[in-house]
């Protein structure tokens, strides 16, 4: 499928030993970088892997439509919660997803404040993964409700004939306000970073019908010098609003646990372990599908290993942070000297369900604290593998806080067990489904590398860089 | 190469921001609306009924006090609606062959019951007790309007939540002397706060708010 | 998924699973509307359950799990305006009707053997609730759980309709012509082949038109056969006294209680006056209220009464006759020592007993239960007459029964004179002997064997077994639909009159008797009356008399008096010693919900968790854990599709049967007990198969215990809906859930149950409420609750709870607002039972309430935590929030919204019926407060102590809860609450429950508990 364009670029071999690498593989210019990204679009037929990749998707998205309606015709119960784990997988899922749409946004707007340049080539579709994930994500909320069709409008604070306002207590409406914030934020920041590009598109594209459609979405971008200053303060300005944002989300989400009174959820460290956890989630998610992504379309000149080994040491360092978070948990359950939560501890690491603390230990602190070596760091096939057990870790973490702290609480009388049904798999997948038809359709249509920022970073560019 | 878009495009895609606003805000508001209409409450239509029983005859007109049909309206959470013998009781023996009123009399010699259409519903899950109400100085009318001027009668209030507790916050708006409370066409007096307040003291109307109220 | 370590390959294995369903799913979703194929779906959402789901068609129906339609109505009712409603008033309205208002009847049920005092709620006429009646000697203001579930029997929608023969429907007309020739026919013979067989009775109509009937057919017979019947009391008094007497009980009079096997707390018609005076005896705040009884219990099974026994001896059946010769040969009867158990402990309990009983003679009391061969029974007595407590702790009268069972009487006489032929027609009036008379008896044979007897006629509320092999088979008119009297355990005369008329045109025993008697047309209330014109003395005002009964609900002082009977020592005192045979008993016991199996269609007593194994929907194989470990039973093993054990084939006399096994701490070893009532073939859709049906072990001669079984596990797992059990109530003590001390420790040191330390006053955020009318609070007494039930079902009437059925309380899912902890304490082998009813502890910072998102659950201005279910969307965050896991959640479409089933017209209309998708829970009875503050402000007056009873208080027989105005210092609930043994359950969570607790005191004693001054509570042990 290589164009006789790329070879004729002759892409280097990548070799770990020489560091730092560039950011970009030397020998490209604007146009090539040009050509490469969008050739990835509508411009080029598309890869058959691509078709192939989608087709499954459609297939688990059909999963999600028949799971929801499923759940509406015949009842909530068709999921595994029961009194005492009214939380199962629906809320599991639905922090791990908003755990993973963080990488985004930290990326975009946090790396761009502190002027990592690296960052360039990869915000995009991490920011992409983002939006994508918070939809998955909410269609927890949503649909774990025993009535769905009240609860998506009862929560809001809006004049109803009730004469009634929503419960503010309740951490489940500051998640709404923190998800909907972060959700629409990040949307415009995607879109604001996208426009010079999507100028590019238009201008590049064949038909008719995709001159307009790129055309109306790039709000008539003329590349102007004014255009660049004011989209300059724009993204900045973005920049500014979104990165609170990544901390107060996950932090709020994470009240739903630390406010409660059970054992295992009604703890301060709550917030910053979560947003942690949700950076160290969200890495590996970017980085499970940026090594695809390059392969499949040859990208290894603009997200080159330097990107790839700093996406690994930030997933190093906020997984310590998480292996911080969990031994302080078992030390707080010991130095407290509350029964409770000794006994939750220990039933934790030791109960009927040991197995997921087990493999949660396996996954986010034995797997990942082999990044500290730079072979495991710069070898994508590991770090893969590495972010996959990264990914499922982060599931299990969630799964260890809601389940073993929800089914044996205070009174042995009302103790349960929890078992996920076959319709909380299938929703799941659905989600999965859903996550990877957006993105499919993601880097058909939008230039998922953004050109116009990597161009910034050419050899000689530099001067052009403003920030 | 040739312009994608006319000039005007401009002009369009900038009205377009304010359009989409209005359009959003629009929807909206006739949401907000719709739900307080009376299409949504059921307020304000009048039913066919078996019989044309018009209140405002039997009130206004004839005399005749609520509680001679409605009997355990200040006892019991249901006013009741009587049952064929009362109306008997009289058209044994005035308007005996009236047509219009042969439903009733059809009824009273089968024993099969009149079917009336419920005008004033409240959801089931919303227990309404007529006796605390009635006790406390909450007129007949106040809830289901100028009753003694309906030929046919109609739900006079939304009978939503929030327009119970307007009630139940400040009730004084609302509250009349007990020997009024059955007065089929009533208007509140100038300082109807003033008295309202007197009357809130005085029979200790102090409504609650709790959910439970109303809700079990 | 316990069973799947790293969810990815789940996902893998599953979204096949899930590709290859879809079609499947696709189908069912179109059938779970008029769903046919629940059966398949339920299987592949419960793979472990699949072969339990028995008649899922029925059970669905009955449970209403499901439905597309109702769910596509919830969907809708959000969007769409109201439907139109019509108001149907009468054409002409019955006098003293209110509507809105309930109008309450007093009348009697006989749940168990005898009358129990009611006053039935009516709403429009039709009864939806069943109070005791506080004049009434059987009720005293309480009832048993069955009469509780007395009400949904009445609307049982399977029911038997209408008149058949064999199966063809016929009429009530055609019938009284079909035997009016055999009755003929019969007259020539002097009614030589004419067979009446009732269950027990104590209608003295019914008796007066038998003996009439007696009269015209000299040679005719009355048979009595009932499962609950006092067959060894009888005789035991035959022997003993010459002639059937009946004991009653003077628990005020009693301070050393000796019960050999016998449950009076647990069953029988005197079990709510039992338990009110037994308890009366043990609950107080000071020490110089009274001195407390003490209960030493020996037995040879389990029992609620057992589980309050301040020492239990868990024996061998031949061990409790051991014993009862060791204490009659210690007072001085002439009689041989029998077995004793083997172990140490029991034999200084049996001494420290006997040295009890000979310190107070005459304030011992000694009973025997029903279990218990009749010799014991007049061992029983004459102790009791030695001790001289005949007459004070013990009181004889002439058994309320009319045809006290007997030998002559019995079902095995009857079966024996079919086999011979001799019988031409036979009644049954009411019960089902068919399923309940033991195999052995020949009777259900000569029932089968078609050539025997030419007439077979059932009376029965149901279509069942019996009715199955009789010619005709006439509906019963329920107890509440029809007239009738019946007397009360001491005799106390009451006449029964209908609620409703007779949904499916029944017919009453009176009705049946009477038209044998030639006269196929008068009415009960003809025919009851005109019994009673008889018995009310000045006939003149007997319109008068005959009112005031009805509206009083009994004849007043119509109580037995005491009889003066002495025992005739004879030779019964010398019978042989019993002995332990083989090395394993069986034990059968009536169940404590579904008794002989006529309660197994009644969904509220088989989802009601039993006294102490929790176990629902289920007969097991019960036995020791020693036992256990002797045929290496395991443990159940607990998870999220129910609570797993091993089935075991339970061998005796050649007879065999498949039950699981289950094991209970504290039952005697080497014993093993099976329920009656279970495996029913023909009971309705709820009953249909549920449990296992043991009648086949048992033998006509000695029905309560077989000896030489054999237990061998058959291989395959079971799951089992239970509600408590395998979870280990572990840590309890450290938790300081439950609180106990013996009676010396709390002389000592009334306070023992307050923890040193625990902060009292803790501080909240929020600002505290303030309560300017009533606070409403309540109080449960530890030491007087005996964990009878009743209150649970009684609040599952008042509320409207839904039964959800064996799969859902499997998934944790069960829906009772009100559940009864049960501690052990002690070693697993003789244990200490505690009952801790937990209802919502309406806390006063409440965490359920902070955390909803749309404040469906908020603080009244009374203090309660309001639960509107209306504005409830499920997200089922108070539930986890709760520390004490109170709250129930609607996960499917529970409740019966069918308004054509007759099961609609049981629903409390003062409470909301409620939908899918909605949490739920103790309200504290809301809908009785409302009522009571409307009725005092309509009436310009505060509420009135003790004006609001909730379902579960008024229920209670040993009036264990306490509910009130905490704003009152003089209410009872505010003096329960400054008792020195009050406390809160989890105190140090800062919560501030509302609903308190009374530590519980035992009796035992001292010299047999030494040392005893550390509070002891719960401790970790299992079932």
């Amino acid at each position: 499928m290589a164009s006789s364009q790329i070879s004729s670029l002759g892409t280097p071999v990548m070799d770990p030993k020489y560091a730092p690498l560039p950011l970009v593989a030397p020998g490209h210019t604007n146009d090539s970088v040009t050509e490469k990204i969008a050739h990835m679009t509508m411009e080029k037929e598309t890869p058959r892997a691509w078709w192939l990749t989608l087709l499954v998707a459609l297939a688990m998205l059909g999963g999600l439509g028949t799971a929801i309606l499923g759940l509406l015709f015949v009842g909530i119960g068709l999921w595994g919660p029961n009194v005492p784990v009214g939380w199962g997988m629906d809320i599991i899922n639905f922090v791990w997803w908003i755990g993973i749409g963080h990488a985004g946004t930290l990326i975009s707007a946090i790396l761009l404040l502190f002027k990592q340049r690296w960052r360039n080539s990869i915000n995009r579709f991490a920011e992409a993964m983002t939006l994508a994930a918070v939809l998955c994500a909410l269609q927890y909320p949503l649909f774990h409700t025993g009535r769905p069709w009240l609860a998506f409008y009862w929560l809001l604070p809006y004049p109803n004939t009730m004469g009634l306002w929503p419960n503010f207590r309740s951490p489940l409406i500051w998640d709404v306000f923190a998800v909907s914030t972060y959700g629409l934020v990040s949307l415009l920041f995607w879109y604001v970073g996208m426009i010079p590009d999507l100028g590019t598109l238009r201008d590049r594209a064949k038909n008719r019908i995709s001159k307009v459609v790129y055309g109306m979405l790039s709000m008539g971008w003329r590349n102007s010098a004014r255009h660049w200053s004011n989209y300059e303060k724009a993204y900045l300005l973005l920049a500014g609003l979104s990165t609170p944002l990544v901390l107060s989300v996950h932090s709020v989400v994470s009240f739903d646990f630390a406010v409660s009174l059970i054992p295992g959820w009604h703890t301060t460290i709550f917030p910053p372990y979560f947003v942690a956890g949700a950076v160290f989630a969200g890495f590996a998610m970017v980085l499970n599908l940026a090594i695809p992504l390059r392969w499949l379309y040859r990208l290894e000149d603009v997200i080159t290993m330097r990107h790839i080994e700093n996406m690994a040491k930030v997933m190093l360092a906020t997984g310590l942070i998480v292996n911080y978070g969990y031994f302080m948990e078992l030390f707080m359950a010991w130095y407290s000297g509350d029964f409770f939560e000794r006994y939750m501890m220990k039933n934790r690491v030791l109960g009927p369900y040991w197995w997921s603390y087990a493999a949660l230990m396996l996954c986010n602190v034995i797997v990942p604290n082999t990044l500290w070596w730079k072979k495991a760091r710069t070898n994508t096939i590991w770090l893969f593998i590495v972010s996959l057990f990264v990914g499922v870790g982060m599931w299990l973490e969630r799964f260890v806080i809601i389940v073993t702290s929800l089914y044996r609480d205070y009174m042995p009388s009302s103790w349960g067990y929890y078992k996920a049904t076959q319709f909380d798999w299938m929703f799941f997948i659905g989600t999965g489904g859903l996550f990877l038809t957006l993105m499919l359709l993601f880097v058909r249509f939008l230039p998922a590398v953004p050109m116009s920022e990597v161009k910034m970073i050419l050899p000689g560019a530099e001067g052009r860089v403003k920030r | 190469m040739a312009q994608l878009f006319p000039k005007q495009a401009n002009g369009l895609s900038q009205a377009s921001i304010a359009a989409g606003a209005a359009v959003g805000a629009s929807v909206l508001l006739t949401l907000f609306l719709l739900a307080r209409s009376g299409y949504a409450t059921g307020a304000g239509t009048p039913y066919d009924q078996p019989v044309p029983f018009s209140h405002n005859h039997h009130t206004t007109g004839v005399g005749i006090d609520c509680r001679y049909c409605h009997t355990s309206v200040e006892t019991s959470a249901s006013a009741s609606i009587p049952p064929t013998q009362t109306c008997m009781n009289c058209h044994s023996q005035i308007w005996t062959f009236a047509p219009l009123l042969e439903p009733v009399r059809q009824s009273y010699r089968t024993g099969e019951s009149l079917e009336w259409r419920k005008v004033n519903d409240l959801p089931d899950f919303a227990y309404f007790n007529h006796s605390a109400h009635v006790n406390k100085g909450v007129g007949c009318t106040t809830c289901h309007g100028q009753i003694g001027e309906m030929p046919l009668v109609f739900q006079a209030q939304s009978l939503q939540m929030q327009w119970c507790l307007a009630c139940h916050r400040n009730p004084e708006q609302f509250l009349r002397p007990k020997n009024e409370v059955m007065a089929p066409v009533w208007n509140p007096p100038a300082n109807q706060l003033e008295v309202g307040m007197k009357l809130k003291a005085e029979y200790q109307a102090n409504p609650r708010l709790s959910c439970s109220t109303c809700h079990r | 998924m316990s069973d799947v370590h790293i969810p990815i390959s789940q996902v893998t294995r599953v979204s096949k699973g899930a590709s290859g369903a879809k079609p499947r799913f696709w189908r069912s979703l179109d059938e779970l509307a008029g769903s046919e194929d629940i059966k398949v779906w339920l299987h592949r959402e419960f793979p472990e359950k699949a072969s339990e789901f028995t008649d899922p068609e029925g059970r669905r129906q009955f449970l209403q799990l499901m439905g597309a339609s109702v769910a596509l109505a919830g969907l809708s009712s959000a969007c769409t305006r109201q439907p139109a409603e019509a108001i149907v008033p009468y054409a002409k309205a019955p006098e003293q009707f209110i509507p809105g208002k309930p109008v309450y009847f007093a009348t009697v049920l006989s749940t168990d053997g005898a009358a129990q005092g009611v006053l039935v709620e009516s709403h429009m006429g039709r009864p939806t609730k069943i109070e005791g009646n506080p004049d009434h000697p059987g009720s005293l203001g309480s009832t048993d759980h069955f009469a509780q579930a007395e009400i949904l029997n009445l609307y049982d929608p399977d029911r038997s309709k209408s008149v058949t023969y064999r199966t063809e429907t016929q009429t009530w007309a055609a019938f009284v012509a079909a035997i009016r020739p055999v009755l003929d026919a019969q007259k020539a013979l002097k009614g030589e082949g004419l067979r009446l067989l009732t269950p027990t009775v104590t209608s003295p109509t019914l008796a007066g038109q038998i003996a009439e009937l007696l009269k015209q057919y000299p040679l005719a017979k009355w048979h009595v056969h009932d499962p609950i019947a006092r067959r060894n009391a009888m005789d035991g008094a035959r022997l003993a006294f010459g002639r059937a007497l009946q004991p009653v009980y003077e628990f005020s009079e009693a301070d050393v209680i000796i019960s050999l096997d016998a449950d009076f707390l647990g069953l029988g018609g005197d079990k709510v006056a039992n338990a009110r005076a037994f308890s009366a005896r043990r609950s107080f705040d000071t020490v110089a209220d009274r001195e407390m009884n003490r209960l030493y219990m020996v037995e040879s099974s389990i029992s609620v009464t057992g589980s309050n026994a301040d020492h239990r001896m868990a024996v061998r059946a031949a061990e409790v006759e051991g014993i009862a010769r060791e204490l009659a040969s210690a007072v001085g009867l002439p009689v041989e020592k029998g077995a004793l158990p083997a172990s140490a402990m029991a034999k200084s309990i049996v001494e420290a007993m006997i040295k009890d009983a000979k310190v107070r003679p005459t304030r011992t009391l000694v009973m025997v239960g029903e279990t218990q061969p009749a010799f014991v029974h007049a061992l029983g007595f004459a102790i009791n007459e030695k001790l001289g407590s005949l007459g004070t702790t013990l009181i004889l009268t002439e058994p309320v029964e009319a045809n006290p069972p007997s030998a002559e009487n019995s079902i095995e006489a009857l079966s024996t004179d079919m086999a011979a032929g001799k019988v031409g027609a036979l009644f049954i009036l009411g019960g089902n002997p068919v399923a309940t008379a033991v195999p052995e008896s020949g009777f259900v044979s000569a029932m089968k064997d078609q050539t025997k007897v030419a007439l077979r006629v059932h009376l029965g509320l149901f279509d069942d077994e019996t009715s199955e092999l009789c010619h005709w088979h006439i509906p019963e008119a329920h107890a509440l639909e029809t007239w009738g009297d019946a007397r009360a355990f001491d005799g106390t005369l009451s006449v029964q009159q209908p609620l409703i008329a007779p949904l499916y045109d029944g017919k009453s025993s009176h009705e049946l008797v009477q038209s044998l008697l030639g006269d196929s047309t008068s009415t009960s209330y003809q025919i009851v009356q005109a019994a009673w014109k008889s018995r009310i003395p000045a006939a003149a005002n007997f319109d008068k008399g005959w009112r005031r009964i009805i509206h009083d609900g009994l004849v007043p002082a119509s109580a037995f008096p005491a009889a003066v009977a002495k025992t005739t020592p004879g030779a019964w005192m010398q019978a042989e010693p019993a002995s332990n045979q083989g090395d394993l008993d069986v034990a059968f016991r009536l169940d404590p919900n579904i008794l002989d199996g006529r309660y197994a269609n009644n969904g509220w007593m088989q989802e009601l968790p039993k006294p102490l194994t929790k176990l629902t929907w289920d007969n097991a194989v019960l036995v020791s854990p020693k036992t256990a470990k002797r045929f290496s039973i395991p443990e159940p093993e607990g998870s999220a599709r129910g609570s797993f054990v091993d089935r075991v084939r339970l061998e005796v006399g050649g007879q065999s049967v498949s039950m699981p096994a289950w094991i209970v701490p504290g039952h005697p070893d080497d014993v093993v007990t099976v329920h009656l009532g279970g495996g029913r073939k023909r009971s309705g859709k709820v009953g249909q198969g549920v449990g296992v049906d043991v009648q086949s072990l048992r033998t006509a001669g000695s029905p309560w215990v077989r000896s030489g079984g054999q237990v061998t596990r058959d291989g395959t797992r079971y799951g089992m809906g239970c509600t408590q059990d395998h979870w280990k109530m572990e840590d309890a003590s450290e938790r300081g859930l439950l609180r106990t001390g013996s009676y010396e420790e709390f002389k000592a040191n009334p306070g023992f149950a307050q923890h040193p330390g625990q902060p009292t006053e803790m501080g909240s955020l929020y600002p505290a409420h303030p309560y300017n009318g009533n606070k409403w609070g309540m109080s449960i007494d530890l030491s007087a609750c005996i964990g009878c039930n009743a209150c649970i079902t009684a609040c599952q009437s008042e509320n409207n709870i839904a039964v959800v059925g064996k799969e859902q309380i499997m998934m944790g899912r069960e829906m009772q607002w009100l559940r009864i902890d049960r501690y052990y304490e002690g070693d697993s082998e003789s244990p200490a039972v505690h009952h801790q009813p937990v209802p919502c502890m309406q806390c006063e910072n409440a965490s359920c309430e902070v955390v909803c998102p749309v404040a469906a659950t908020t603080h009244s201005d009374e203090g309660l935590n309001d639960m509107v279910y209306n504005r409830c969307v499920g997200t089922r965050y108070c539930s986890n929030n709760c520390a004490y896991k109170v709250r129930r959640f609607n996960f499917f479409l529970y409740s019966d919204w069918d308004t054509n089933s007759s099961l609609t017209l049981q629903k409390n209309p003062d409470v909301t019926v409620r939908s899918r998708g909605v949490m739920e829970k103790c309200t504290y009875c809301v809908q009785r407060v409302n009522e009571a503050r409307i009725n005092s402000k309509n009436e310009g007056r505060e509420i009135r102590e003790g004006e609001i009873k909730t379902a579960c208080q008024q229920v209670c027989p040993t009036q264990a809860i306490v509910f009130g105005d905490l704003n009152n210092a003089e209410s009872a609930v505010s003096k329960k609450k400054a008792s020195p043994r009050n406390y809160v359950l989890l105190q140090e969570i800062n919560t501030k429950p509302r609903t308190s607790y009374l530590a519980s005191v035992r009796n035992p004693n001292p010299e047999l508990h030494p040392g005893a001054s550390e509070p002891t509570e719960g401790e970790a042990h299992h079932g």
